[in-house]
């Protein structure tokens, strides 16, 4: 059967067919879909969103090591907070085949950094595989477990935005045998410590010699012949946007990217006159061949920054520009992302501006703060950086500067990450304020539940973890839950704690707009009450229009969270009649 | 057939992926070679949004390059300028005659535009225009705004109706199935005026 599939869905099919047992993720865009997939689609493989990537790689090498086909999905960044398992399940290798999927994201569309992982296959000592397309993805991710098992090794397959998120078609096919592996218990390989470790590595220099092997002869790695004068080395999207621009010239398409095939490349390179590599961000593939001795044209004219395109090669290669297209000489405004109507953020970042604070802030829709009107944030590096940093801040300029400064991040990147830095402050006797944006759900990676909403990836009840309790359990004795919508309580709060001389929390609590269970009563109007003193356009809130001669509320954007009726001094703002929605 | 290439624009929220699905559906049907690509994550968030179909014999890139689409389907007026770099000279552009405010407009910061469509009709621009809006909520549901524009769409391709209607049952929850049948008839119908 054939089916039109997102490239993560696809790959997650890849596990199903590949007998896997164990699925384990922190969601991060673009790769949440495929541990999603996995649970929507395949009971017959456990998954679970974990609380941080470097937890979900543990239980991913610990169902490996008990003898189960495991994998671990997270984004490129995710692949950070993993390095540490990543660098030492290397070394002791895998009983049932592990693989780690990672996206990279180049062109940020949705990310804080365009890091190239493929330098982590490599660290690591690690094989990589790239897929194109939706169908390579689910064959690929076979392939990696195949691998893995064969070499004794976890197998990264990363896949970057345009493979993640395009959906191309795929032919099914039947879950292969799931039996787990019987488990032995050998301290030699699985217990790293200098004596046993030292005699693991040379195992790894022994494997990357026979995957050098491998990877001259696997057909993941296919030459398809065309025009020699020119050839072009290249894998995953770039292959395809190369397809478009060059034509019919020669391809040498790598779907193992490292380690590379070193005689193939010299081969393919001697058979042509002129020698492109087309490789989204770093010079990976690049200097590696130049170090072959081969002469290749590359990141001398295409960029290391940004997506690549059809019209970028041709552009920077054949110098070839469109003509066929309008040119309409009108001013487009930009149009950035925003929060949405009824954000339970949007309260929270009026009163942090109102007061004027230095925000440190972090990884989620909230991070929208930082743009107009709102413009609330100072900072935002990486998962969990707000609370530290907040930290540092206050033990570079002292106290008083703390007493202006508060730290924001929501739940589920507070459990992730943000709970060690807390810990920090306590125990080194900061007295920095934490607010966490507890909304009741993961939002920005598109509603995932998290060891705070009290459900599983399944949406089974579970546990759910009480952030007050587990503020005060390490040592925080001012700990505050406040609603963001109401803002006089919340400013209120706010200033209280900021002023302490001791470190608190401030549980900001709503949950997210677009939870199924968040009903608002609708649709609300400006009335003849309107003095046009645009308070409510401050909030910004995009429901809220001015249209010149009057303000409006867009009755198809407005869900009637009434945030606006609170800074409205006026009673101009009411719920809109029938003749209105 | 030759390739045919559709980019879908609009607004986070306005229901472009089910739009996309939709197309990605027919295609199937007819035996083509598909692509479908989307952005997720932060640019939803009520922002500009982009979601390219191409089909046809082989489809490599899954990216509609500038001056490549042949039919621009756009939800809102803005993101119709916004895009139309994107469209053939001898393509469509289907608009849903929306406006909504970015943030830049509501903040006084940037000015919407004034007349969009004369402007891109000046420019020689092949519009068909549509009020979907209206048109979906006269057949019970604003929600199935897409499926108007999808119908208007339908109409301007040589792939049949029947096998859009088809696709229309696969892709839609059976509950919604009659609103939207009505829907992509209503925009299937729809006399463009000139």
């Amino acid at each position: 059967m054939k089916k039109l599939m997102l490239g993560n869905e696809a790959a997650a099919r890849g596990a199903y067919e590949a007998g896997v047992k164990v699925a384990t993720a922190y969601p991060g865009t673009p790769s949440t879909e495929i541990t999603e997939c996995i649970a929507k689609y395949y009971d017959e493989i456990y998954s679970e969103w974990s609380p941080n990537e470097k937890v979900a790689l543990e239980v991913a090498i610990g169902a490996s090591v008990a003898g189960a086909r495991s994998i671990c999905s997270m984004k490129h960044v995710g692949l950070n907070v993993a390095a540490d398992p990543l660098y030492t399940v290397s070394y002791t290798g895998v009983n049932g085949g592990l693989v780690i999927m990672v996206a990279d994201d180049p062109g940020m569309h949705s990310s804080q950094n365009e890091q190239d992982s493929r330098f982590y296959a490599r660290a690591s000592k690690v094989p990589m595989l790239e897929p194109a397309d939706s169908s390579e993805c689910k064959d690929f991710v076979k392939a990696a477990f195949e691998l893995s098992e064969k070499f004794d090794c976890p197998v990264i397959v990363r896949l970057t935005t345009r493979i993640a998120h395009s959906q191309s078609i795929v032919e099914l096919g039947e879950r292969s045998d799931d039996e787990l592996k019987p488990y032995v218990k050998d301290p030699s390989k699985y217990v790293m410590m200098p004596a046993m470790a030292r005699g693991r590595h040379l195992a790894v220099e022994k494997r990357m010699a026979e995957l050098r092997k491998f990877a001259e002869e696997t057909d993941l790695n296919k030459i398809e012949w065309g025009s020699k004068e020119i050839g072009v080395i290249t894998s995953g999207i770039s292959y395809q946007y190369a397809r478009e621009a060059f034509g019919d010239v020669s391809y040498l398409k790598l779907g193992m990217v490292y380690p590379l095939p070193a005689n193939l490349i010299r081969e393919f390179a001697s058979k042509v006159d002129k020698l492109y590599v087309i490789e989204e961000l770093d010079p990976f593939f690049e200097d590696q061949i130049r170090e072959l001795g081969i002469k290749v044209i590359g990141k001398g004219i295409l960029p290391v920054t940004g997506e690549y395109s059809v019209s970028l090669l041709r552009q920077r290669i054949f110098g070839m520009e469109c003509k066929n297209k309008f040119d309409v000489d009108l001013e487009t405004p930009p149009r950035p992302p925003v929060m949405c109507p009824g954000c339970p953020h949007r309260g929270t970042f009026h009163v942090l501006k109102k007061l004027k604070l230095t925000v440190t802030g972090d990884i989620g829709c909230y991070t929208l703060g930082a743009l107009p009107p709102s413009e609330a944030m100072d900072t935002c590096v990486c998962m969990g950086a707000s609370v530290g940093m907040a930290h540092g801040m206050e033990k570079a300029r002292g106290k008083e500067f703390s007493r202006k400064t508060v730290a924001v991040l929501g739940d589920s990147t507070f459990i992730h990450s943000g709970i060690t830095g807390l810990i920090d402050i306590v125990y080194n006797k900061g007295c920095s304020t934490v607010i966490i944006l507890d909304n009741s759900i993961t939002g920005m990676t598109g509603h995932q539940h998290n060891p705070t909403t009290g459900f599983t990836i399944k949406g089974e009840p579970t546990k759910q973890v009480d952030l007050e309790l587990l503020a005060k359990a390490v040592g925080i004795e001012r700990v505050r839950i406040a609603d963001p919508f109401d803002l006089k309580e919340f400013e209120k709060v706010v200033k209280e704690e900021t002023e302490a001389d001791e470190p608190s929390v401030i549980i900001a609590q709503r949950p997210c707009a677009l939870l199924k269970q968040v009903r608002y009563e609708g649709p609300q109007m400006i009335n003849d009450n309107c003095r046009k003193c645009r308070s409510c356009l401050r909030i910004g809130c995009p429901a809220i229009v001015d249209k010149g001669e009057r303000i409006e509320i867009n009755s198809a954007l407005c869900v009637g969270c009434k945030l606006c009726t609170k800074v409205c001094s006026f009673n101009a703002i009411e719920k809109a009649g029938d003749k209105n929605e | 057939m030759n390739n045919l290439n559709i980019l879908i624009v609009g607004v986070g929220g306005q229901g472009t992926l089910l739009a996309s699905r939709l197309l990605g559906n027919v295609a199937m049907k007819r035996g083509y070679d598909v692509k479908v690509s989307e952005v997720h994550g932060m640019s939803q968030r009520g922002g500009s949004v982009v979601t390219y179909v191409k089909m046809g014999k082989k489809v490599y890139s899954p990216i509609i390059e500038k001056g490549e689409a042949d039919i621009l389907l756009a939800f809102e007026r803005l993101e119709a300028l916004r895009w139309i770099e994107y469209l053939k000279k001898d393509g469509t552009l289907i608009l849903n005659d929306q406006r909504i405010d970015p943030m830049p407009v509501i903040t006084g910061k940037a000015e919407y535009p004034e007349g969009i469509i004369e402007k891109l009709t000046a420019a020689g621009v092949n519009i068909k225009s549509i009020d979907a809006l209206s048109i979906a909520r006269d057949c019970g549901n604003i929600k199935a705004v897409n499926i108007v524009l999808i119908g208007l769409l339908a109409k301007t391709t040589e792939i049949g109706i029947d096998v859009w209607l088809k696709a229309l049952e696969e892709v839609v929850p059976q509950k919604f199935l009659d609103v939207n049948r009505k829907a992509f008839n209503a925009g299937y119908q729809f006399n463009v005026k000139k």
